[in-house]
């Protein structure tokens, strides 16, 4: 028997050492000059003044009202789009009903439509000159450039979070569990507590902080509707924008660290998340094992 | 609890999946519906248990018209093809299920002992702490049974029940079936597409085709009298050769065969590969020996008749024929049916 030769694996199209270098080289330069550059600048521009500036900025009355506003846009967004996801879902996956496949279709528009186009949209629908504005003034309801409008173009835009995270999932698990627990004599309720909410936490927890992320995070469709009032209708996104029309960028910069923080704490739930859907806490929540 | 099933039909969307099926199924019986895929066996099964509802017909449990009564009420066991395990549970909350959701209330210890008494009907004892992916299919499968049997159902339902197995566990777990139908008496219905399974398992078959029944009987009774050429063939190996119908026999290639009651005219001839022999002279159906598979049980010879038919016979393991030799196939017994 001759020497064992291990870790070797067979050359493969464009494998070698070459191309495997110069395409290492640029992706690692555009990801240090796409991704990496902006963000340490977010941290370096928000100290450039000093932890001082830094901390006056945060405890502005209006930087603290647009991170107020901010979560409880996402207190009331989130919740109801993961309602939202979990009906939809539930819906398309276990029952069968005419313009299904338009539901499918309904409920994936805001990925694809800008946002400023959904802004714009409330605007028509809203709107003094809008189709309900004028009835809705009427009662002295206000949406628009009110807290309401900008909760509503957040719900717009992140509707589908949820929805597209539970839908794949649920598809491949089929009807069988639902059936099973069923037959067995449980209710509605029962069966969604006990057989399928379980099996589709990860996914569902995944889909909740995507979306929490991205209501946060909501630019476009938001300014449209708001209409920029500081300390009244001013979200995180918006008062970064504004603070830095008003150069004030280290002001900018230390909300913008705030947005930054909480996105670096998506990731990191994402990634758990991500872990533990994947089946290495428990060995029983696999999907796949169905079809083995 | 005896079923009846009364003029039953269903539709899916334009697809008639049950066409006006009536069946009855005594108390304690154990009855196969057997037919292939996209005969309908699945969706009267289902309509049984409630998880889909007649669009036209009535289903009585007893004397009771159960036709409109949900799943969740209807007091079913239904074991699912792929088992339908919960995966998040273990065996023995998956077998608790039932009895934990239970509008009758039970102690806990009460639903203990019964959980540990259905393990050990199903022989799982001491597996009640894995979860369904930490077992192997016949057991997940047996699980799948218990859980079913735990709220004490009037009427056991099973899907496919062996479908996933491989053929030696199936086998066991077939045997194993019967003794507990045996032991518990209930009332059962499976749906299965395997003949063989049918036969071996089921004091009565039923056989379905195109959203019809076609025959029912003891296994014995569609075995031996097979009503139609569909049953003949899906039972099992046949062949086939064109014949003609005069004075109450029946001429396929020089054999004949009495077919007392058949008008005269063409005709087809049905004969299990077993109800064929083969002779080197004589007479009957001349043919060439075109090929020769030895099976543990027997010998199984394809014979090639002049007008080009390929023939299956099963000759006993001592007999010397070799491909290429030419002599005549002739017919122990065999089936007529008229074209």
């Amino acid at each position: 028997m001759g020497t064992m030769r291990t870790g070797r694996t067979p050359p493969r199209v464009g494998d070698g050492p070459f191309f495997r270098r110069i395409l290492i080289g640029i992706v690692l330069i555009l990801g240090a000059f796409l991704i990496l550059a902006p963000l340490l600048i977010i941290g370096v521009e928000a100290f450039a003044k000093g932890w001082q500036v830094y901390r006056d900025t945060i405890l502005h009355p209006d930087t603290r009202h647009a991170i107020m506003l901010t979560v409880l846009t996402a207190l009331v967004a989130v919740p109801v789009n993961t309602a939202f996801g979990i009906a939809a879902a539930w819906a398309v996956t276990k029952f069968d009903f005419r313009g299904k496949a338009f539901l499918l279709v309904v409920i994936e528009i805001p990925f694809s439509v800008s946002p400023i186009v959904a802004g714009v949209a409330y605007l028509f629908v809203y709107g003094l000159q809008g189709l309900f504005g004028p009835t809705l003034d009427a009662y002295g309801i206000k949406i628009l450039f009110a807290i309401p409008g900008i909760i509503l173009a957040s719900m717009f835009v992140t509707a589908p979070f949820v929805a597209r995270e539970l839908i794949p999932l649920m598809q491949s698990q089929g009807r069988d569990l639902e059936e099973a627990a069923t037959s067995l004599g449980a209710s509605g309720w029962r069966t969604f507590f006990s057989v399928t909410l379980p099996n589709i936490k990860w996914a569902l927890l995944y889909g909740v902080v995507l979306c929490n992320a991205r209501v946060m995070g909501e630019f476009g469709a938001v300014s449209v509707v708001s209409g920029n009032i500081r300390g009244q209708t001013n979200t995180l996104p918006l008062h970064i924008e504004l603070l830095y029309h008003d150069y004030q960028a280290a002001g900018a910069f230390a909300s913008a660290s705030i947005l930054a923080l909480i996105a670096v704490f998506t990731i990191i739930a994402k990634v758990a998340l991500e872990r533990r859907g994947a089946g290495r806490v428990r060995p029983a929540v696999n999907p796949a094992e169905k079809t083995a | 609890m005896k079923i009846r099933l009364d003029h039953v039909v269903k539709t899916f969307q334009t697809f008639r999946a049950v066409k006006d099926v009536s069946l009855e199924v005594q108390s304690g019986e154990l009855v196969a519906l057997l037919g292939p895929s996209g005969s309908g066996k699945t969706t009267i099964l289902r309509m049984v248990a409630g998880l889909e509802f007649a669009d036209g017909g009535h289903i009585y449990f007893g004397d009771q018209d159960a036709t409109d009564i949900p799943v969740r009420d209807r007091g079913v066991g239904f074991v699912f093809q792929h088992y339908a395990l919960f995966p998040h549970m273990t065996v023995a909350e998956n077998i608790a299920f039932g009895m934990d959701v239970s509008k009758v209330k039970r102690e806990k210890a009460v639903i203990q002992a019964r959980v540990t008494e259905l393990l050990r009907l199903v022989r799982l004892e001491g597996l009640g702490d894995r979860f369904p992916a930490q077992i192997s299919g016949g057991q997940r499968q047996r699980v799948a049974l218990a859980r079913a049997l735990a709220v004490d159902p009037k009427v056991l339902l099973l899907d496919e029940p062996f479908g996933a197995l491989d053929a030696n566990v199936r086998r066991e777990l077939r045997r194993w079936l019967r003794e507990i139908h045996t032991t518990l008496g209930i009332t059962t219905l499976f749906v299965t597409h395997d003949q063989e399974e049918a036969l071996d398992l089921a004091d009565r078959v039923v056989i379905l085709k195109d959203g019809h029944i076609v025959q029912q009987g003891t296994p014995e009774a569609v075995c031996r009298d097979p009503k139609s050429a569909f049953v003949m063939k899906f039972l099992g190996d046949a062949n086939m050769l064109s014949a003609e119908v005069r004075d109450g026999r029946a001429y396929a290639d020089g054999a004949v065969i009495e077919a007392a009651g058949l008008a005269d005219g063409k005709a087809e001839l049905y004969a299990r590969p077993g109800d064929l022999d083969w002779v080197p002279q004589g007479g009957g159906i001349a043919a060439t020996i075109s090929r020769v598979m030895d099976r543990p049980s027997g010998r199984r010879v394809i014979a090639t008749t002049r007008s080009g038919v390929h023939l299956e016979l099963d000759l006993e393991a001592e007999r010397t024929v070799k491909s290429g030799e030419n002599g005549f196939v002739t017919l122990r017994r065999a089936k007529v049916f008229p074209v």
